[in-house]
């Protein structure tokens, strides 16, 4: 795949905006225009939601905007809203995150189709307001889905497939919108917007199929002991696989939309690459960059950038990874005591694992430039990195804890 | 008025809440969600925190509820209410529902006093219009008798064991009704499972109110108090009698006793009954048991002294924070019931109870 430099041929530069990934994601959510966004503020979240306000206060859209208490109570009026019958979304980061992940394991379960745009923040402590995974990573295991943005426009475009996606009804599941704190919420890009009317069709009419105030009577979030627990997660665990297909299938019409057909992983220059970087968010942008220099310098490297992470594109992944020896799995989160989240996530989808190596990189919004990334790839020829334990690519050195 | 006759009725013609579900004999609890949801006219949805109501009356794939019932955790149901509420108001805009709705939010002490705090504050500061009714057991039941902070001075509980020096919980319980005053919403009021009339009546003024309103409710837990199943009622009338447990409201400020015992009964009585406060008795604890007596004393003198003299909230219509005002978001506007909240404010006595 070749890449299409920003000013090239067919682009209107006149339709182009420039602003942040915040600023983005709170456009897609005034042209979606969702009942009820219950929120709390948070850095780096606060542009979205601020942004939001905004819209209402002019007339723009018709959201309630539901200034709460916590995070906590906003993910639980987000179900409250979701099941009542009310297309509901939401915004948070770090910390924030943190309190709603009770709530947001329920949401999946009692499957709330709540929007989540999360402006990825590391976790305190030491507290720190910037951008890593580690947040998102609370969120991993709860039921719901949970896309990477690389850039101000994919933040944009993903809350509003986020919200299709949601709504399906072989989904119904929260969908969380990551977006690299500072990084993407608040560093302006161009970003094309669509019409409000080609989004507005696009998302189509909130239809819960059996909202809670509707109906006569329902019980909804009952009491599940040993003989049924396990088959309800079943069927939410199904749910959560078959986002693989689904996603795919609105995402196929919303490239009607853009031209641009997002796939749960993104193969760069990876058809004949024998090094390659596996990585997610807003760093998938330097590291083609990287690509492309080391390319011109005759190396054949590559990269494969995952947009789902969950549910996790396992075939994809092992198809795309089957013929590059030297791979290296760029995690911007760490596990302390074992390898990191999206290492072990790639290690289980390949058959050549115990070749894989782990990179932690970023943590707490500590830059990378590029040549920090090729230092990855020149790490990888050089045979000298390890497998089995992280290594640390802090600002442009890697380093490795002692023996 | 309410009258048993009218509430059985309307069980029958609209059963809201069914036999078969598992709560303990002698439990309060379901005497007070039947009297709450019969004295409600219209549609009802209900919010339910995590507690004894909601594990005793929805293990999957059954249900004891026969109106639309939601429960998500346990510190958050005010929260889940907010959304529910805020979601109703654009439905309605909307034109998607037109049908007047109440939503009774039902929650025990500790997801009320101690882990739901948090969660309630914040929905009566914003005004979303709910009945909120908190049954209070007087400790964690549900998990098995531990102490929370409505737990009284003196009861044992598996967390705050009586025994040879110890006397029990040693801090009196949270004054939660104060504080939920504090908040200035419309209606506030302290009712007793032994007392329904006198709930059903408030409840009924909790339905008119242009805002939040919260209950109060004293329950009974046999195995948490250890009395009799059969005891239930008569214990909690004790509590009313012995003047631990007034039964008061407060509208927009005018704080009323609802019931006024006729003669005080010694709260000796009351703690005798029950086995959480057997230590106090069998170690001799003499100065315990004073003190719980002088306890209810003085919260009893400050209640008579405030009963129909605290000056009202609001005295002009400008200062008046639950009047529809343009510009207000739509959550402050009394749009879940009707608007009859203003023959309360013009005469607080015109509703005094008479079967107090």
């Amino acid at each position: 795949m070749k890449r299409v430099p920003f000013h090239g041929p067919g682009l209107d530069l006149s339709a182009l905006t420039v602003m942040t990934g915040a600023q983005g994601v709170a456009h897609a959510i005034r042209q979606i225009d969702p009942d009820v966004f219950p929120v709390y503020p948070i850095t780096p979240q606060t542009p979205i939601i601020q942004a939001v306000s905004q819209f209402v206060a002019d007339g723009l859209c018709h959201t309630h905007v539901l200034d709460i208490e916590s995070e906590h109570s906003a993910m639980s009026a987000a179900v409250g809203a979701a099941l009542a019958g009310a297309r509901t979304m939401t915004a948070t980061a770090s910390q924030g995150l943190a309190l709603m992940v009770e709530v947001i394991y329920l949401a999946a379960s009692m499957r709330a189709p709540i929007v989540v745009a999360v402006g990825n923040r590391t976790l305190s402590g030491p507290i720190n307001i910037h951008g890593d995974h580690s947040d998102a990573m609370l969120a991993r295991d709860s039921g719901a889905v949970q896309l990477f943005a690389e850039n101000a426009e994919e933040a944009y475009h993903f809350t509003i497939i986020a919200t299709r996606l949601a709504e399906d009804h072989h989904v119904l599941l929260p969908v969380m919108v990551g977006l690299d704190g500072f990084t993407i919420t608040h560093s302006a890009e161009p970003v094309e917007l669509l019409p409000d009317t080609q989004v507005e069709a696009f998302v189509g009419p909130y239809a819960y199929p059996s909202p809670l105030l509707a109906g006569e009577a329902g019980t909804y979030g009952p009491f599940a002991m040993p003989d049924s627990y396990f088959e309800l997660k079943r069927q939410e665990i199904r749910a959560v696989e078959g986002v693989l297909d689904i996603f795919d299938h609105v995402s196929e019409e919303f490239s009607y939309l853009t031209g641009r057909r997002y796939s749960a992983v993104q193969a760069y220059r990876l058809d004949d690459a024998e090094a390659a970087l596996v990585m997610m968010g807003s760093h998938a942008g330097t590291a083609k960059e990287v690509v492309d220099a080391m390319r011109l310098r005759g190396f054949r490297v590559g990269l494969l950038q995952i947009r789902l992470y969950r549910p996790f594109p396992r075939a994809e992944v092992r198809q795309w990874l089957a013929r590059v020896s030297k791979v290296a799995v760029m995690d911007k989160a760490s596990s302390p005591g074992t390898l990191p989240p999206l290492f072990l996530d790639v290690a289980a989808s390949v058959a050549h694992s115990q070749e894989l190596v782990s990179v932690i990189y970023g943590l707490g919004g500590r830059d990378v430039p590029a040549v920090g990334l090729q230092t990855v790839f020149e790490g990888l020829y050089s045979d000298r990195l390890r497998q089995g334990v992280p290594h640390y690519l802090v600002g442009r050195e890697m380093e490795q804890e002692e023996d | 008025m309410a009258n048993i006759k009218d509430m059985a009725l309307r069980a029958q013609a609209e059963p809201r809440f069914g036999p078969g579900h598992s709560l303990c004999r002698g439990c309060g609890i379901p005497s007070i969600v039947r009297t709450v949801l019969s004295s409600i006219p219209g549609r009802v949805a209900v919010m339910n925190a995590t507690s004894c109501l909601e594990v005793a009356t929805t293990r999957y794939p059954f249900t004891a509820w026969q109106v639309p019932w939601i429960h998500v955790a346990f510190e958050n149901a005010a929260a889940v209410a907010s959304g529910v509420e805020v979601a109703y108001h654009a439905l309605a805009k909307k034109g998607v529902l037109s049908e007047p709705i109440t939503l009774v939010v039902f929650a025990g002490d500790g997801g009320t006093y101690d882990i739901g705090l948090q969660a309630l504050s914040g929905a009566l500061e914003r005004g979303h219009r709910f009945i909120y009714v908190c049954y209070d057991n007087e400790a964690y039941m549900n998990t098995g008798i531990q102490r929370s902070s409505a737990t009284p001075f003196g009861a044992s509980t598996t967390t705050s064991p009586g025994g040879r020096v110890a006397i029990g919980k040693p801090e009196p319980r949270k004054n939660i009704t104060e504080i939920v005053a504090a908040h200035r919403i419309p209606y506030v009021a302290q009712a007793a499972l032994s007392h329904w009339q006198d709930l059903s009546e408030k409840v009924q003024k909790a339905y008119h109110a242009d805002g939040p309103a919260f209950l109060n409710v004293l329950s009974a837990c046999p195995p948490g108090w250890g009395h009799e199943p059969r005891d239930a009622v008569s214990v909690v009338q004790l509590a009313v009698e012995s003047g631990y447990w007034p039964l008061l409201e407060v509208i927009e400020g005018h704080w009323r006793l609802t019931y006024r015992p006729s003669e005080p009964v010694p709260v000796v009585k009351w703690l005798s009954l029950q086995g959480r406060f057997r230590h106090l008795f069998q170690n001799e604890q003499e100065e315990a048991i004073e003190k719980i007596q002088a306890i209810i004393n003085e919260e009893w003198r400050r209640m008579v002294i405030r009963d129909r003299n605290d000056a009202p909230w609001f005295t002009t219509e400008e200062a008046h924070r639950w009047d529809a005002v343009s510009g207000l978001p739509d959550s402050w506007e009394p749009r879940l019931g009707e608007p009859m909240w203003e023959s309360f404010r013009t005469s607080p006595d015109a509703s005094v109870s008479k079967n107090g």
